[in-house]
């Protein structure tokens, strides 16, 4: 790849000023990149030599402050970090430059990220603990515990994944990728005294982790590694943990996984949902559960396919389980 | 070529709510010539939910599941996004950390089995794509699917997270620019449709806990591949499948339009263009009829 020095790149500039423009509109410029240039050299250049107007967040160039993510293509990333010949790579030569999110736009490709903060804020992201004044010695956070941080510190609010985020995209009350992830790194901290309490907020209906959809764009997406999902199953694990777990439909909904596991081997798909939505929750469930029936596609308790070995499948649930609800 | 031999893992969905899928792809890799040894022992992967309750027990049985692999000599192939996703982890996860590995196998060891990392773990999408390869589909196809306008829908586990995902891959796949399906849409004689939703999620892991949430990715998926004209929508997953197939009456309400269009799984594509018959592949199991064919 680094044998082709330059070549010419399309830019679609997403353009808009809140307090003049009634619909924002994109602007086009056509320059040649260099291979050792990244996003944030090519707004300069627009800025600096075609249209001073253009607006952007910038500050450390170094990929440590986070102001600097937009969208390329729809792919969340740091302008000072990702390099225009990666993206081309990808995506063409035809790029498309965006806010983070087109409906928090301040001007061109700034945000309000009111939002983000206001989420962040709730999970308390510092750390809750009875201070010694006058302490004898530094306080020391051994490398082993330090390790079950699993670098959720490394976030830098870029917010790149909470505006790439379907769950929060559609309901607005979800806390989102990075805000739990936050939570998860101040609760996994050994001199952390607010665990519980953060827990109860992560365990909430609707602004919990119980509304995230599972679709690994906040892993994704992260140009930290940082990894929210992975940190999201350990928040879902550290409620059970603490027995704060209630009794609703979406914890019903992972633990009655073992109990089909445990019976079957194999899920059984209509008793997971009549466990998960209790006796009557099932009952609105019905009229597709009956299309499926005539299509062949429910199979009937005293028909439910079992796993070869199931005995060996009983014994290990027995001998690894970790957690009881 | 040398024959390809793989261990399936069918996952549950294979065995109840879609039986199409397990027809299909019975069908394919005949059609293929492609043996799948089936791993009957096996156990439900989990489907990302067991690991929220108990993350370890989660792990045990995915190690389970790929130790009956490895005793077959086989790689494992996966006809399931989320199986694909939840097995390629696990491995992941015990190939990188010693420690763990041991923790696991002390329990399998209970049940004379061992996880010892020696099996590859594909989807049977980049098997057809990696292993058979493309262009000996092109020569087998005996009925081109040209007069269709075919939507892909990737399903978030099989290219998310990309890192992980192309651990097993030959060439990388983008998450934000996948071509494996698009690929073999036109392998098979159809006509690729390109439209925002193809690699956005369908919902489907938070159909009971968040509704909304879900009727409404549902909805935007199925109208986003309508606005691109497509004339039906294909899919490497059961799960999005269930979603998109069963699911549009509940997702033209959150949306509020009317939505609806066949959805098959890639292996009934592959199965059509191979000359299968609609009763090989099971199309009369779908609720949004397939009226095409
Ligand atoms: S995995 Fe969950 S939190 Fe992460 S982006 Fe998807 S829905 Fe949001
Ligand atoms: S988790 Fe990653 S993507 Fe999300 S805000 Fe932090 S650094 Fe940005
Ligand atoms: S799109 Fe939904 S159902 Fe399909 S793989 Fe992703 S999470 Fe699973
Ligand atoms: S300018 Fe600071 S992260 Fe890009």
């Amino acid at each position: 790849m680094d044998t082709i020095k330059s070549q010419q790149v399309t830019f679609k500039v997403f353009r808009f000023n809140e307090e003049t423009d009634y619909l924002p509109y994109y602007n086009t410029y056509t320059l040649d990149v260099t291979h050792e240039e990244v996003v944030l050299d090519i707004l300069n250049r627009i800025k600096w030599d075609h249209d001073g107007s253009l607006s952007y967040r910038r500050s450390c160039r170094h990929g440590i402050c986070g102001v600097c993510s937009i969208k390329v293509n729809g792919k969340g990333i740091l302008a000072c970090k990702s390099r225009l010949f990666d993206l081309v790579d990808v995506f063409g030569s035809e790029l498309v430059i965006e806010p983070l999110s087109t409906k928090r736009v301040i001007k061109d490709l700034i945000i309000d990220k009111k939002d983000f903060w206001d989420k962040h804020a709730a999970v308390k992201p510092y750390l809750v603990s009875d201070i010694v004044e006058h302490p004898a010695s530094e306080h020391l956070v051994s490398p082993h515990d330090a390790e079950k941080l699993l670098e959720a510190d490394y976030c830098i609010q870029c917010g790149a994944c909470h505006y790439s985020c379907p769950a929060l995209a559609i309901n607005e009350e979800f806390i989102g990728p990075a805000a739990f992830a936050a939570a998860y790194r101040f609760s996994a901290d050994v001199r952390d005294d607010a665990s519980l309490e953060r827990l109860h907020i992560v365990n909430g209906e609707a602004q919990g982790v119980w509304d995230c959809v599972k679709c690994m764009e906040c892993a994704e997406v992260c140009p930290k590694e940082v990894n929210p999902i992975e940190k999201i199953t350990k928040l879902h694990n550290m409620v059970f943990e603490a027995n704060i777990a209630k009794n609703n439909v979406a914890t019903r909904h992972a633990v009655g996984f073992a109990h089909s596991i445990e019976k079957h081997g194999l899920l059984d798909e209509g008793e997971l949902v009549r466990y998960s939505e209790g006796n009557i929750g099932v009952l609105k469930h019905v009229p597709v559960a009956l299309k499926m029936f005539a299509k062949g596609k429910i199979v009937l308790p005293w028909n439910m396919p079992k796993a070869d070995k199931l005995d060996e499948i009983k014994k290990l649930i027995k001998s690894s389980s970790t957690v009881k609800f | 070529m040398e024959k390809l031999k793989y261990a399936l893992f069918t996952g549950c969905t294979a065995k109840e709510s879609t039986p199409e899928q397990m027809m299909s792809t019975l069908a394919v890799a005949k059609k293929l010539g492609i043996e799948l040894v089936e791993l009957t022992e096996a156990s439900c992967c989990g489907a990302s939910h067991l690991q929220d309750y108990d993350d370890f027990l989660s792990l045990v049985l995915n190690a389970r599941n790929i130790a009956y692999a490895e005793n077959h000599g086989l790689t494992m192939v996966t006809i399931c996004n989320t199986c694909q996703l939840n097995t390629a982890m696990t491995k992941h996860r015990l190939d990188h950390n010693a420690e763990l590995k041991a923790k696991v196998n002390a329990k399998l060891a209970e049940v004379g089995l061992e996880y010892k990392g020696t099996s590859q773990i594909t989807h049977f999408l980049y098997a057809i794509i990696d292993d058979f390869g493309l262009d000996k589909i092109k020569e087998m196809v005996t009925t081109p699917l040209s007069q269709f306008n075919i939507a892909p829908f990737y399903g978030c586990h099989n290219i998310r997270p990309s890192e992980l995902q192309n651990e097993s891959h030959k060439s990388p796949e983008s998450a934000y620019k996948p071509t494996s399906l698009d690929d073999l849409i036109v392998a098979c004689g159809g006509v690729n449709v390109d439209y925002e939703e193809k690699n956005k999620c369908c919902g489907f892991h938070a159909e009971l806990q968040a509704p909304r949430t879900a009727a409404i990715l549902t909805g935007n998926a199925v109208a986003g591949a309508m606005d691109a004209n497509a004339d039906w929508m294909v899919t490497p997953c059961p799960l999005c499948h269930l979603k998109l197939d069963t699911q549009t009456h509940h997702a033209s309400i959150a949306i509020g339009r009317e939505v609806s269009l066949p959805v098959l799984h890639m292996q009934q594509m592959v199965g059509l263009a191979l000359g299968c018959t609609p009763a090989e592949l099971g199309l009369n199991h779908h609720v949004t009829k397939v009226d095409f064919v």
